[in-house]
């Protein structure tokens, strides 16, 4: 199967180029902007199929979907869809776009909206696919980034969990596009996944990597913070002794540049101390409702 | 005396049918997977594993009786043998010699390493590939095979 032409699906960061992604963020600024929101999606009726639970994100889609005069219709787990009948994604796909202007699918498998978007008739959004991509969150990420300073000749840190964390994958695959340098820090075993490093090495993308977060704060301009997740260790007292040595905390932040914007997916489960939200670096929660206008931004590329 | 009896050569000529010559020595059992050809075919197969060759030292030659491979086919057996030459027999004549490409999307012959790949659920579905400077890439979920691609044959 291949994608249905004339039709405008958005299904991984990495099918964007600078120019392309430069303009979603534009039309987000200008939609964050206006005094009055145009219902342009007056009318459109989007369905989320939300295969996986998923609470910000679809709220989010669904809010932004309003905001632009649109309705939306949405499964919200496989238990609750014919899915669990035994029907395909494909299939399911194909129905629903019978009934739809546009699809927002998250899925438990990698690929799964790949695979959407060469069955549907209509858009297709990927909000989610498995351990994949998430291009919604890299776009806001990135336009929290360029809120706060331009995007060529930074110095961004990954920290975390960046083994197994799909925010920070996507994060450094969409930098790549511009002038920027990468510092990775994670617990042993936490690494950024080697191919990654090639292929960003490969794109001409300087990248460094750190122990820990001391040495390398004070260049930093961006610091992107990802959960490390209890899972990933073999008991209790090890996972709290890393997660302890990568907390960011009032004291971490002493030598860091004014400038400096703090950014995190969230949820974060203890990854940055409640106290630095009151210190001007928080950009978390600013991130957050960026969704909305990045949001907004791709359901009217897609469908406008 | 059937057709596929030796009659002295390390394996006789065909009369209708595939010769692959030059495969990467040791690569012919995965030639034949990557064709599709199991062990209850009804096709006369031969296969000759690391057989002297004057131009590199040893090469497999594979040689199908009455199939003549597609280019499609041709190809995907780049992925593992990218030195092969395909010559076309009819009445023990060569009447076309094909060279392997490599081809730019492999489909529905490479199993995704990644076992959350849509590609391998029951989707209906045929795995593919980019191969690119002798990597292959799954278009649906990007993961990435740069080594022992033959482990990865279907």
């Amino acid at each position: 199967m291949r994608e249905k032409p004339g039709i405008q699906h958005i299904i991984s960061i990495n099918d964007l180029d600078r120019s392309a992604i430069d303009t979603l963020l534009d039309e987000a600024k200008v939609i964050q902007q206006a005094t009055s929101i145009e219902r342009s999606l007056d009318g459109k009726i989007v369905a989320l199929l939300f295969f996986e639970p998923s609470t910000r994100t679809r709220m989010s889609f669904a809010a932004a979907l309003s905001r632009l005069g649109g309705t939306s219709i949405s499964v919200d787990s496989i238990e609750g869809s014919s899915i669990s009948k035994g029907e395909t994604l494909a299939d399911t796909i194909r129905v629903v776009s019978g009934y739809v202007d546009a699809i927002v699918l998250r899925h438990p498998c990698e690929g799964a909206a790949r695979l959407a978007s060469e069955f549907a008739s209509v858009p297709v959004i990927n909000a989610g696919d498995g351990a994949g991509q998430h291009p919604s969150q890299t776009l806001l990420d990135l336009y929290t980034i360029r809120e706060a300073m331009p995007l060529d000749g930074i110095d961004v840190g990954l920290l975390g969990d960046l083994r197994y964390g799909r925010t920070a994958h996507s994060l450094a695959h969409a930098l790549s596009n511009y002038d920027v340098r990468l510092h990775t820090i994670a617990p042993n075993g936490l690494e950024l996944p080697a191919n990654l490093v090639e292929q960003l090495k490969e794109q001409n993308t300087e990248i460094c990597e750190y122990d820990s977060m001391e040495e390398i704060l004070p260049e930093l301009d961006v610091l992107y913070v990802t959960r490390i997740q209890r899972e990933r260790f073999p008991d209790m007292a090890s996972y709290a002794a890393v997660a302890e040595s990568y907390r960011v905390t009032p004291e971490a932040l002493g030598d860091v540049k004014e400038s400096l914007a703090i950014l995190h997916p969230l949820p974060r489960a203890g990854e940055i101390d409640p106290r630095v939200d009151a210190l001007p670096y928080a950009r978390y929660f600013e991130q957050a409702q960026n969704g909305i206008p990045i949001r907004m931004a791709m359901l009217q590329k897609v469908m406008l | 005396m059937s057709d596929c009896e030796p009659r002295g050569l390390l394996i006789r000529p065909i009369r209708n049918g595939t010769v692959i010559d030059h495969i990467t020595p040791g690569e012919a059992i995965n030639v034949i997977r990557i064709l599709g050809i199991t062990g209850t075919t009804s096709e006369c197969l031969s296969i000759a594993t690391n057989v002297n060759s004057k131009f590199s030292g040893t090469k497999d030659i594979v040689k199908i009786e009455n199939r003549e491979l597609s280019k499609e086919e041709v190809d995907r057996i780049a992925l593992i043998a990218p030195h092969a030459t395909i010559n076309i027999i009819r009445e023990y004549q060569v009447i076309g010699k094909i060279g392997v490409e490599i081809p730019s999307v492999v489909s529905g012959v490479i199993r995704c390493p990644n076992p959350g790949c849509i590609s391998n659920s029951n989707e209906p579905i045929k795995s593919r590939f980019a191969f690119n400077n002798g990597k292959l890439r799954c278009l649906y979920c990007d993961a990435r095979i740069s080594t022992d691609i033959a482990s990865h044959i279907i």
